[in-house]
Formats: structure tokens, sequence, C-alpha cells
């Protein structure tokens, strides 16, 4: 691996870090299993990237794109919680439904902002070269939504949310309303997805409906790995480990997409086989280690 | 925990060693997906060094249809420090054109360049990034299906609304269409699953049916021949493959011949010294006509002399 893929899968799993931490949410906190990212991660692109064009300034597109997917989970979230939907099949229906919005917003499938000014353009003035800017700018990003989440956590309606997803019965034996909880925190999961979209579009040049697609596998992947490789003892540590395990995530695809073993050579195509294995190491080899240890 | 993470970061190191340098030129290429058309441009490409005994090297890469991959091969391409970049299809040749400066990118297999944004014209692109278009030459495939149907009112298309090329050529098609005074009826499919439904749907609503080279609606094409047999409803595509697959016939280019096109103007920037920000994007103006007599039989069409005199190919 050179230093330009390392980067390049830093800046992946950073990029995609701020979605990790709303799958976390959702995934782990709220035990809410939540395929609505799959479609508000191109929502927030979409979003962002017709703000861009019509010339609002990036930073801000990003807040549009926030508010954008927060009411995407809200939508899930009302589903699930006042029509009585199975979750899966609600955050389903969102994201099918998100499939054709965007393709609305945008007015096409796909939107370039090739030549458009992006938030990569304000950290251009500091003489960093690009590949090594845009992940220091995207882990400033993770560490401010780590800082504030940690923060949110702490607070009444954070210890309500964690208290929701542990035990709803008793929270609801305490005079709380859990439907709202969970229609905000499936809102606030899918506000990070849309985030995270939002500043994907602006990194890789374009928004495309497609760019969705497989969402929900990249961020419980990187959720798992980060649990098993770096714990998850305390809730900021266990979002820190999630956004590690994004980066984990990406660097064993970079790791794939660079391998050559000898005589034996994989083909392009074996990326994806690769990827699931070196994953499946991952989430393997402490059970290993304890094992071994015995 | 300490130990995981030291572990990890000596696996870090221990990946991070530069890469051999090559003798001769290094060509790095990002493809989106594995998919017949998309491979026969890059052999193509690849075909064209070897007939000219080049010395090249190629690094391909492929995303697997994954946008975040997409970025990353970028990144892996930047390491790699190639010659020239090839970029085969929009959604890769977005994000070269993005993370790779000062490194000649051609991007073939790209519909609209100026639409995916990767220049400012198509004869003076400006930056690092020029390529061939597989741009269909949708007016003449209309011509050929009038040809079939002198007194054709109303033409069906099938295609994925999520495929920027294939809403560029319908929007091209539509403007053909009412020219010609033939009504449009447009059935979109999201996945290969619903592609027999939206066949169906066109049934009884129109004369025929057109296929543009979508890469849903293509990988699937068997279900659309099955309903138009079984309606006597005319099917024709964009692509030369499809015919040998069962539609009647198609006025198309060879994706092959688009990648060895590619391969000349890669050569053209590596040993002539070309400037890529001044080189047009380039499309192919050869088209070979292809005719399935079986299917054109079975669907309840007979095949023009005028069109059978010109055929390239004809199955029978």
């Amino acid at each position: 691996m050179t230093w330009y893929a390392f980067y390049g899968a830093l800046e992946q799993g950073f990029v995609y870090g701020l979605l990790v931490l709303g799958v976390y949410l959702t995934f782990r906190v709220l035990d809410f299993p939540d395929l609505t990212v799959d479609g508000s991660l191109p929502l927030g692109a979409a979003v962002s990237s017709v703000a861009i064009t019509a010339g609002v300034n990036p930073f801000v597109s990003l807040l549009m794109a926030m508010g954008a997917g927060f009411l995407a989970g809200m939508v899930t979230g009302i589903l699930n919680t006042k029509f009585r939907i199975l979750h899966l099949l609600a955050s389903i229906l969102t994201m099918i439904a998100l499939y054709s919005i965007n393709i609305r917003i945008m007015g096409k499938p796909n939107l370039t902002l090739l030549g458009a000014d992006t938030v990569l353009d304000s950290v251009a003035g500091f003489g960093l070269p690009p590949h090594m800017s845009a992940p220091l700018l995207f882990a400033c990003f993770c560490a401010v939504a780590v800082a504030l989440l940690v923060w949110f956590l702490h607070t009444e309606l954070g210890l309500t949310l964690l208290a929701t997803g542990d035990n709803a019965q008793m929270i609801t034996a305490q005079g709380v309303n859990t439907h709202s909880v969970i229609i905000f925190g499936v809102g606030l999961s899918n506000a990070l997805a849309a985030l995270s979209g939002a500043l994907v579009a602006q990194n890789q040049g374009a928004a495309d409906v497609n760019m969705g697609v497989g969402t929900i596998v990249a961020g419980l992947a990187s959720v798992i790995v980060g649990e098993t490789l770096f714990g998850c003892r305390t809730v900021a540590r266990a979002m820190i480990a999630a956004i590690l395990g994004s980066v984990a995530y990406r660097l064993a695809i970079a790791l794939a997409l660079g391998l050559k073993l000898g005589s034996f050579s994989f083909t392009p195509s074996d990326l994806n086989l690769i990827t699931a294995i070196l994953v499946i190491a991952a989430l393997v080899s402490p059970q290993l280690k304890s094992r071994f240890r015995k | 925990m300490k130990r995981i993470i030291l572990s990890l970061v000596v696996t870090m190191l221990c990946l991070v060693p530069a890469m051999a340098s090559a003798a001769g030129k290094v060509v790095s290429v990002s493809q989106f997906v594995e998919h017949p058309a998309l491979d026969a441009v890059l052999k193509g490409a690849q075909d064209y060094f070897k007939d000219n005994n080049l010395d090249v090297t190629f690094n391909v890469h492929n995303a697997q249809a994954n946008m975040a991959t997409t970025v990353q091969i970028a990144a892996q391409i930047q390491g790699e420090q190639p010659d020239l970049v090839i970029a085969i299809a929009t959604p890769s040749a977005q994000a070269c054109a993005q993370k790779i400066q000062g490194t000649p990118i051609l991007a073939t297999a790209v519909t609209d360049h100026v639409g995916a944004g990767l220049v400012k014209s198509l004869e003076h692109p400006g930056g690092n990034v020029s390529g061939t278009s597989d741009m269909l030459p949708v007016a003449r495939q209309l011509d050929l299906i009038r040809e079939f149907h002198p007194e054709l009112k109303s033409l069906g298309v099938i295609y994925n609304s999520g495929e920027a090329n294939s809403v560029t050529l319908v929007k091209m098609l539509k403007a053909a269409c009412d020219a010609a005074g033939i009504k449009l009826e447009e059935a979109t499919v999201l996945n290969s699953a619903g592609i027999y439904q939206a066949a169906k749907s066109l049934v009884g609503r129109t004369e025929a049916v057109y296929l543009p080279t979508d890469n849903t609606v293509i990988s699937a094409l068997e279900s659309v021949v099955k309903v138009c047999r079984q309606n006597k409803l005319p099917l024709y595509a964009a692509d030369n493959d499809s015919v040998e697959r069962g539609t009647i016939a198609a006025l198309a280019f060879d994706y092959y011949k688009l990648g060895y096109q590619t391969g000349a103007m890669a050569k053209r920037i590596l040993f002539d010294g070309a400037d890529v920000s001044a080189m047009p994007v380039e499309s192919l103006q050869e088209l070979s006509l292809h005719v399935n007599m079986k299917a054109a039989e079975a669907m309840g069409v007979t095949v023009p002399e005028s069109v059978l005199s010109r055929a390239e190919k004809v199955i029978k």
C-alpha cells in the first residue's frame, strides 16, 4: 500500500465515520435496525449538491443536508411508532421512497460538483497537499460529532435515549413517551448519514442516486469491526471505536485493492471477496486469541 | 488492547513501502464494474498497445459498482504514479477527475462528458481530462426502426431512471420522436427484477420497443425478449450483443473499437507528447448493422430488403 492509498483509506474511513456514528446510534443505542441510511446518504448528497450548484455556501449546504436527513429519519420513526410498521420494513419504505425523491431533488440521477466550491477548498490554504488535508478535515468533523454526541447522551434527553434502547418498558413506566424519543433518535442518526453523504459528494466530485447502495452493510461492518478491535465499554469509547472501525474497514479495502501475492494473482473482480475475508479475520481474531490463552 | 493497537500500527508500517518502478510507461485503469461492454473497452485499449508493440504496463482496478471504492481506487492510482489514467464509466471518471491532478486522464464509456462535469467542452477539454464518448446515434437508430415500420406512431422505451447515461439518451430519443411525430412511451425500472413487468406494461400501448444501452435493462434482456415474443411486439436494441440475444436489429458501435480508439489517444499522449487539454473528446462514427431473422419472425416482422442488404451480420 502506498502513502496515497493509506491517506485515501483514512479519508474514506473518516468521511463515512459520520455515517457509522449514525448507524451506531440506531443499531446499538436504540436497538433499531435502520435501512433508511441507504437513502438518506444520497439524500444528503443531493441536497448539498443542489444547494452548492445554486450558489449556497458549502458549509451551509451541510446544515441543509442534515435537516433533510433528519426529516427522512423522522418519517421512518413515525411509520414505526405511530403506524406500528415493523422497524425494518418502515426503514425500507422510506429508503425506496427516497430513491425517487433524490432524483426529483437533483432533476437527474447524477449531479456533478467538479469545479464547484466545496468545504475542501477551506483547508486548501494551509499548505497541505489535498490527499492529506481531506482526511484531516474529515477527522475534525468526526471529532466534533463525537464530542457533541457524548455531551448530548449525558443530557436528560440523551439518557432517555440510552434507556429507551436498553429497556423501553421501564422508560414507559417512568412516564416518558418512547415514541418521540425513537423518532428523534432515528432522525438524528439519519442527519449524520446525510451529513456524511454531503461530504462524500463534495469529496468525490458528484452526487449520484446510486451512491447509497450497500451503505448499511459498510456501516454495520464498521460498527462491529470497531467494537471487536477497540472495545465498547463506555459510550464515548464505543463511538471512537465505531469511527476507527470505519477506518479499519476502508484500510481492508485499500489492502485488497493493492494485493498481489507471488504467482497467484487476484483479479480485480475478487475485491469484494477479499474485503469480506479481511473483515471476517478482524472479527474472528480476538476470539481465537482468547481461546489460545486458555 | 495496547497489543492490538501496536500490532495494527506495525501491520500498517509494513504495508507502506512504495511501488517498484516499472520500465516503459505505466497506465492505471479505474473501471466501475465488470460488464461485457466495459470489459471490451479495456480489452480494446490494451490490445492497441499490444498490436503496436509499445511497452506499457497496465494496473487495473475495478470498483465492483461501489462509489466509495471509486474514490479509494483514485487514491490507489495516485500512489502508483502512472503516466496516464484510463477511467471507464461515469462514476469512476468523476472520482478520478476530482482526485487526480497533473496526470492525463482519458474517460471512456461515458455518454455525456460535459454533463458529467469532466470537460468544459467536447472540442476544448481545457483540463487534464479528455476521452471517448459512447453517445449513441439515437436519431439514426430511430431511422432504422422506421425503416421496419414506416407507419410507426408509438414507440416504447425501457430504462433505469437512476442511470445518468440512459436519462441523457432517452431525452435525445424523445426529441427525435417528437420531430418525427412519434409518441414515446417510457417504462422505467429500479432494478433488474422490475423489467418483466415494465415490458408487459408496454404491451398494447406501443407498436415497437427500443432499448438503450442501459446496464440494468440489458443485464436482464431475456425477460423483455420473452414478453415481446409472446405478444408479437417488435424489439430493437442499441447494441449488437443484444441482437445475438434476441432483439430484431441494432445499428450500433463496438465497445472494443471504442477502447481501441482510446488506446490510440493514450499513445498520442504517452509517446507523441500530445497535450490532453487540447485533445477533443472523440466518438465512434463507424456503425455496424446486425439483424436477427429468427427474432424478427418470432415478433411478426418482415425484414426490409434495404436493411438486409446493408447488414454486416445476419443471424439466421
